[in-house]
């Protein structure tokens, strides 16, 4: 039975036809492949939009392309284009490895890399039936007054959990190409989250992703790691994007992000203090305190925070050595 | 609003009036009344409700309907042909891949769709590509199996030497 209110679904094929749809539909949404913003409408969560813009017609949205170190990734190809792309599984293996590990394949079908980019925050508190958070009377990212999850605070602890921002954000010059009714702009990629779940993204309600560009350093080593209840499918519990420069036997370069911990992409300070000499066990010992120091998972799912933390540390550990060691 | 929405199901072109928020799921099963397809876990975690679109599986609990016009759908009603099962069908059958039966339309066509890209999968491109599909009763043993049986059954008929192991 049909429960969603009622909306107009519009499906533009060119970003200039989105903008007018958009500027003439100003409580629309863009839909792309509705993993995430279909599950939410279903729950209630959000205020209802009068209109639905179908972007995955978009021409300007598709497409791969990789010049040398360079890589452009239109917002609308799906997660699966990205994970099977050969250019992008030999020359960024760390993103290709983040694509392959989100959800299940047939997610990998529908959802795109526009949408794992915005993925909204999440939260044991937020992701639930109208009914369950109406009894809870509902939290500080959605219609109540407080975070459950930390009552005090005055912002709202969501946890970001898409995959593909941290191991965009270890690369260099990582952007995103945003457009909106007023034209287009460039965004760091580092700044399109705002660490607020409440208004997690830094972008106007008009605007949406169109690409997300990247430089790799030639000898930057790529990989991504992560743990979820179910390893099929789940949403992550701490995922980690690590590169690695190895010369010789010194680590002259070491980057790492995270997510599904903080409500940002976390991009992990501190490291350049682990460069120059061997990857003992002192320096894993400092890389583990730096985690420790950054990584500030709150109880947003059923498995408690100081689990994620203690799990993004092994794993970034783990991680970092299999790349140092190139096996 | 509602439109006419075309588009192709089962290999049959169609029209349907179609208001813009109805669900394909919804759709299938209420307006046209091929209830193969079931409603699972209604927010994109189960795969019960698993159809090909374009010949990939899709969730059709998140997909709007009128996002297919244009498009291919299949499901679990286009398998069998004259009243005789689809390999697929047959190896859920023999192998006891299939108990309650509640995820089984779902578990098929999403093994259909790896069987169209990959007639003799490995047992991890097995697990791989039904990943998005929950079944509580198999233990997802018998589904393999149940694969597995399918691909060497079609590639016995199509005269290649693999014998369908019984």
């Amino acid at each position: 039975m049909n429960v969603l209110p009622e909306w107009e679904l519009m499906a533009p094929e060119s970003i200039d036809e989105v903008r007018a749809l958009r500027a003439h539909h100003p409580g629309s949404r863009f839909l792309g492949g509705g993993t995430d913003l279909v599950v939410n409408l279903r729950r209630g969560i959000g205020d209802p939009p009068a209109a639905l813009i179908d972007i995955s017609r978009v021409a300007e949205m598709k497409g791969i392309s990789v010049d040398g170190e360079r890589l452009r990734v239109g917002a609308g190809v799906t997660i699966r284009e990205l994970a099977d792309d050969p250019r992008v599984r030999a020359g960024f293996p760390g993103l290709a490895a983040a694509a392959r590990s989100i959800a299940g394949p047939t997610h990998r079908h529908m959802g795109t890399v526009g949408g794992n980019l915005c993925l909204d925050t999440r939260c044991i508190y937020y992701n639930q039936s109208e009914w369950w958070r109406a009894a809870n009377r509902y939290c500080l990212k959605y219609g109540g007054e407080i975070c459950h999850v930390a009552p005090k605070s005055r912002v709202c602890y969501a946890t970001f959990s898409g995959d593909l921002a941290p191991a965009l954000a270890i690369l260099d010059a990582a952007e995103v190409e945003v457009a909106g009714v007023e034209g287009a702009r460039t965004l760091p990629l580092e700044s399109l989250h705002t660490g607020d779940g409440e208004r997690y993204l830094a972008l106007e309600p008009d605007e949406l992703v169109v690409a997300v560009r990247a430089r790799r350093p030639a000898a930057l080593r790529t990989g991504y790691d992560k743990v979820r209840v179910r390893r099929s499918i789940d949403y992550p519990l701490a995922g980690v994007a690590a590169g690695v420069v190895r010369e010789g036997d010194r680590l002259t370069d070491l980057r790492l992000a995270f997510t599904g911990t903080n409500p940002r992409p976390l991009r992990l300070r501190g490291t350049e203090a682990l460069c120059g000499g061997p990857l003992d066990d002192a320096g894993m010992e400092r890389l583990s305190g730096l985690v420790r120091r950054q990584v500030m998972a709150m109880r947003t799912t059923f498995t408690s925070g100081h689990y994620r933390r203690h799990a993004a540390g092994v794993l970034a550990r783990r991680l970092v050595r299999r790349l140092f060691d190139g096996v | 609003m509602i439109r006419l929405l075309t588009y192709r199901l089962n290999g049959r072109e169609r029209t349907d009036a179609v208001p813009d928020n109805v669900l394909l799921l919804d759709h299938l099963r209420e307006t046209v009344g091929l209830t193969g397809t079931k409603t699972g876990c209604d927010g994109g975690e189960c795969g019960a409700c698993t159809v090909l679109v374009d010949g990939a599986p899709v969730l059709s609990c998140l997909t709007l309907s009128a996002t297919v016009a244009g498009r291919s759908v299949e499901t679990v009603e286009s398998l069998a042909e004259g009243g005789r099962l689809a390999f697929i069908q047959e190896g859920f059958h023999r192998k006891l891949g299939s108990q309650c039966g509640y995820c089984t339309p779902g578990l098929i066509m999403a093994s259909e769709a790896l069987l169209r890209q990959d007639p003799d999968p490995s047992e991890d491109a097995i697990r791989e590509a039904l990943g998005s599909n929950i079944c509580r009763c198999t233990g997802y043993v018998k589904i393999i199996e149940a694969v597995r049986w399918a691909a060497e059954s079609s590639a016995a008929r199509s005269g290649s030497p693999a014998e369908p192991a019984r």
